[in-house]
């Protein structure tokens, strides 16, 4: 493992009954890197995020985290070392007011821990984070209770949830989906942000036109394995991949 | 032309929201209004009240202790079907405690209260992981195998029970002890669920998966609402077992799972004093209901259903928005 790879994953198998949901997926993160990972649906890529973020527990093969095996465990000890997700499906904890629902992550002991065993003022550090993915900090939005909010906002905060952590790496999954161009737009902004933070991303996304501006590099999923990895320009000529997306001629 | 009703915050709610509300005495008024008024009604209800219908007013206080102690554990995203369990428990280490070693009833109710939460935290601890439904069924089956395993087994006086028990002194001494306990555990879990402990909780009700990933060992925070709503159950069993003088198998019976239910569905769930003014309507009226004779039980299933029909979200949920809002019809062009 050399110096700059953050995360590996080796071999990574998960089967659900007689489906092969994830086969023997390999890969390396290097620190500071977005890392794009496409493929059609039901190719594995959630199955994926969840494996490396311990949602679900292989059937095979290991997860490697800053030189520490974490495979198997339990989805909060991996976000307690520095793995933030975000979930495909947005569900905000309903009942709160948005800033809120950004207490509960900023009470993790993971961020005691990053200042020295102070919390600090939650619900200003709250506002802060809300700001940097665009609410607006002086409007009624972020005081109203989640769950009238509006998808594009629930997207911004599910963002937000995973920069409260503090993490080493953010995994993505399909961040974009749901948003319209204007929306992703500027999202963008942010995410780059985050890169020029030093962190680094695992991005899962369908939008692979926005997804290609800020990815470094690409691996393709199809029916759970890798078919292909590299800067998204070179993937997107490899014929598997285009079979995989367009069908090719062979298959039929 | 469509009408549409509009409910705005009274201006002095959202003012006595921050602490300048102690500048004006009006707004200190407006907030302590709602918490002071019932207070005090009780003690007067109390203190006017006929010697039986205190003992109504004790075992009234018994179930909002239960119904609040629900409260607690659907707000952390347990359902639970077996209140009865948490009762049981601490009915019998209470009963046991006085029978067997003489301890008295002002030491055996404390120690049945933390014991009994121990108990039942243990118990359940293993199913922490399931939900919904899935948890609610092991609650409602716990009671129901516990009440066989005495049964068969013949311990604690088996069919018979334990009778005799020693009392805390008189009724009035009893119902100053459940009244003052009801307000201390209604007005301090209030305060706990608008901390960001309760913050917490209520994210695990919300999406526990969300909490997790925020690097929070969900089942940790899971036992200790545990805990709490089940040292509150075995605190009502404990008291009403000194109450009878009696402990046995009908502490584990389905009533104490129940009404505790039907009393948050009427008061409305989620803010802990609603399931305590459901039970303070429910168990006297099925009192009151009591010379009806036969018709007592189809009566009172009407006006069950009536209530949560007519009020779904509660009566003081309802109640609540009355006296904080004011709602006024304005007219929508299409």
């Amino acid at each position: 493992m050399s110096e700059k790879t953050i995360l590996q994953a080796q071999d990574l198998s998960k089967n659900f009954g007689g489906v092969k949901a994830v086969d023997g997926v390999s890969f390396s993160l290097r620190r500071n890197e977005v890392l794009g990972v496409i493929g059609p649906n039901g190719s594995g890529k959630t199955t994926l995020a969840n494996l490396i973020t311990g949602f679900v527990k292989p059937s095979r093969g290991k997860v490697i985290f800053d030189g520490k095996n974490i495979t198997g465990m339990a989805p909060y000890k991996v976000a307690d070392l520095g793995i933030a997700r975000s979930f495909q499906m947005v569900k905000p904890f309903y009942q709160l007011p948005a800033f809120k629902n950004l207490n509960v992550a900023l009470l993790s002991p993971r961020l005691r821990r990053l200042s020295g065993g102070r919390f600090g003022d939650r619900d200003a550090m709250a506002k802060d984070l809300l700001e940097e993915v665009g609410f607006e900090r002086d409007s009624w939005v972020i005081t109203h209770q989640a769950a009238s909010l509006p998808h594009g906002y629930l997207k911004r905060l599910e963002l937000a949830k995973c920069m409260a952590l503090q993490p080493e790496i953010i995994v993505l999954d399909e961040l974009f989906s749901g948003l319209s161009l204007a929306e992703v737009a500027s999202m963008v902004p942010v995410i780059e942000k985050l890169v020029a933070q030093g962190k680094t991303l695992v991005m899962i996304e369908h939008r692979l036109k926005e997804l290609f501006r800020i990815a470094d590099r690409v691996i393709v999923l199809n029916f759970g394995q890798k078919i292909a990895e590299g800067v998204p320009a070179e993937v997107m000529e490899d014929p598997q991949v285009r079979g995989a997306y367009l069908g090719s001629e062979a298959e039929e | 032309m469509a009408q549409r009703k509009e409910r705005i915050d009274r201006g002095i709610k959202v003012r006595s929201d921050d602490v300048f509300a102690l500048t004006s005495w009006r707004e200190m008024a407006y907030l302590a209004f709602p918490r002071v008024v019932p207070v005090v009604l009780l003690f007067l209800l109390g203190a006017v009240a006929s010697i039986y219908w205190e003992r109504v007013l004790v075992t009234t206080c018994m179930f909002a202790l239960l119904a609040i102690s629900w409260d607690i554990l659907a707000s952390a995203g347990m359902v639970s079907l077996g209140q009865a369990l948490f009762f049981g428990v601490g009915a019998y280490i209470a009963g046991t405690l006085n029978h067997y070693f003489g301890i008295s009833p002002w030491l055996t109710i404390p120690i049945a209260t933390l014991g009994g939460g121990v108990v039942c935290t243990l118990v359940l601890l293993p199913v922490l992981r399931l939900r919904g439904i899935y948890f609610a069924m092991v609650t409602m089956i716990l009671p129901l195998m516990i009440e066989r395993v005495i049964e068969a087994t013949k311990i604690f006086g088996g069919t018979e029970g334990i009778s005799g028990l020693n009392t805390l002194g008189n009724v009035h001494t009893e119902f100053l002890v459940a009244a003052v306990m009801v307000w201390v555990v209604l007005f301090s879990f209030r305060r706990m669920m608008s901390t960001d402990y309760g913050l917490l909780l209520k994210g695990i009700n919300d999406n526990d998966r969300a909490v997790m990933s925020a690097g929070m060992n969900i089942y940790y925070y899971k036992a200790q609402a545990l805990f709490l709503s089940s040292a509150v159950g075995a605190f009502a069993g404990a008291f009403m077992t000194h109450a009878y003088q009696f402990v046995g198998m009908p502490v584990f019976a389905l009533d104490y799972s129940i009404i505790p239910i039907a009393s948050v569905a009427v008061g409305g769930a989620g803010t802990l004093a609603g399931p305590m003014l459901g039970s303070f309507i429910l168990v006297p009226l099925s009192e009151l209901l009591r010379g009806l004779g036969g018709l007592r039980v189809v009566i009172y299933a009407v006006i069950l259903v009536v209530c949560t029909v007519g009020l779904p979200e509660g009566i003081f949920h309802y109640l609540s928005r009355k006296y904080n809002q004011f709602e006024r019809w304005v007219k929508v062009e299409r």
